[in-house]
């Protein structure tokens, strides 16, 4: 577990202000800064699942705004910037509720193998821009 | 409302709009999406603080970072969002962490404050991913000859060059069909 102290994402206190700003955030995550193993791009699509639909009554504060935003599927990005919390802060709270099957995580293509995205659906892209 | 056992999931893809403080970032990502640009914050590292930006000369150092973004629905199965990020070094370590698995980014830049774009150029070049730079034309007037902006930036000529008008949305989007271009032409060769 990590402390506030020696905070990797470097978000350390510097005046009174700040400390309610800063140390708020990682008190919902218990202090955590980093997720579990769960690969979350700012890209990726939530999704709720019917586990999660069922823990929704009894979830709390951001969970429960987490469960709620993700009855249909929600980019973490979007997730982050509606519950109004520090990307680092939703990338751990995301990552226990994909870690709880509470919510299910789709990826983009290009982040589960190689960094390159497939031709076919690069053109789709272009096709699509062009009919905008 | 609960969701349909089958419903689609559609892939999510990604562009990066990097550029200097009050270069049209928001502008851009705005123009072009469906949604109002959110923003979502990251944390400042002890290294990137100290420097303040165009919109927020308060005298206060920001202890986090906006991102913006938007989003583009291509189809029932297929969405592009757009990161608008800051363009200076000093924001590496967001970078690395947002461009991974992206098509490829836009570099704006205002042709007053082209050392603005300087970083960014470096880095994407650098990590080979395919990019396109856009001259904003804030008030419609091109002030300077694409040629020597290349030049100014030495920037190759493989690497597409072009004007946007980061308020109007034909404007935008050809800019982002540019780069899906220079991304496919890049894959195949």
């Amino acid at each position: 577990m990590t402390g506030i102290g020696d905070d990797p994402t470097g978000c350390r206190a510097r005046d009174p202000d700040d400390l309610v700003g800063r140390v708020r955030p990682y008190t919902i995550t218990g202090g955590r800064t980093r997720t579990a193993g769960i690969d979350l791009p700012v890209e990726a699509l939530l999704q709720r699942t019917e586990r999660g639909e069922r823990a929704l009554p009894a979830a709390r504060m951001e969970r429960r705004r987490i469960l709620e935003l993700t009855v249909e599927p929600l980019s973490v990005a979007e997730v982050t910037a509606r519950v109004g919390v520090h990307l680092g802060v939703a990338r751990v709270l995301l990552g226990d509720l994909a870690a709880e099957e509470l919510v299910v995580v789709h990826r983009p293509p290009s982040t589960e193998g190689t960094n390159q995205l497939d031709l076919a659906l690069l053109e789709r892209v272009l096709d699509s821009l062009r009919a905008l | 409302m609960a969701p349909e056992p089958d419903e689609i999931v559609p892939i999510p893809v990604k562009i990066i709009v990097a550029g200097g403080f009050g270069v049209g970032k928001t502008t851009f990502v705005g123009t072009v999406s469906e949604i109002l640009p959110l923003t979502t914050e990251a944390p400042l590292t002890e290294m990137s603080r100290g420097v303040d930006d165009a919109g927020r000369r308060t005298g206060k150092t920001a202890t986090t970072v906006a991102m913006d973004f938007g989003r583009i629905t291509l189809g029932a199965d297929l969405v592009l969002y757009l990161f608008g990020t800051p363009g200076q070094a000093r924001f590496q370590f967001m970078w690395d962490d947002l461009v991974r698995g992206a098509i490829g980014a836009v570099v704006l830049i205002d042709t007053e404050r082209l050392a603005d774009s300087f970083d960014a150029v470096d880095y994407f070049e650098r990590l080979g991913m395919p990019f396109v730079v856009a001259v904003n034309t804030f008030d419609g007037i091109r002030r300077h000859r694409l040629a020597d902006v290349r030049e100014a930036l030495a920037l190759a000529e493989t690497i597409p060059l072009g004007y946007c008008d980061a308020r109007d949305r034909a404007s935008t989007r050809d800019t982002l069909i540019g780069l899906v271009q220079h991304a496919l032409l890049q894959a195949t060769t």
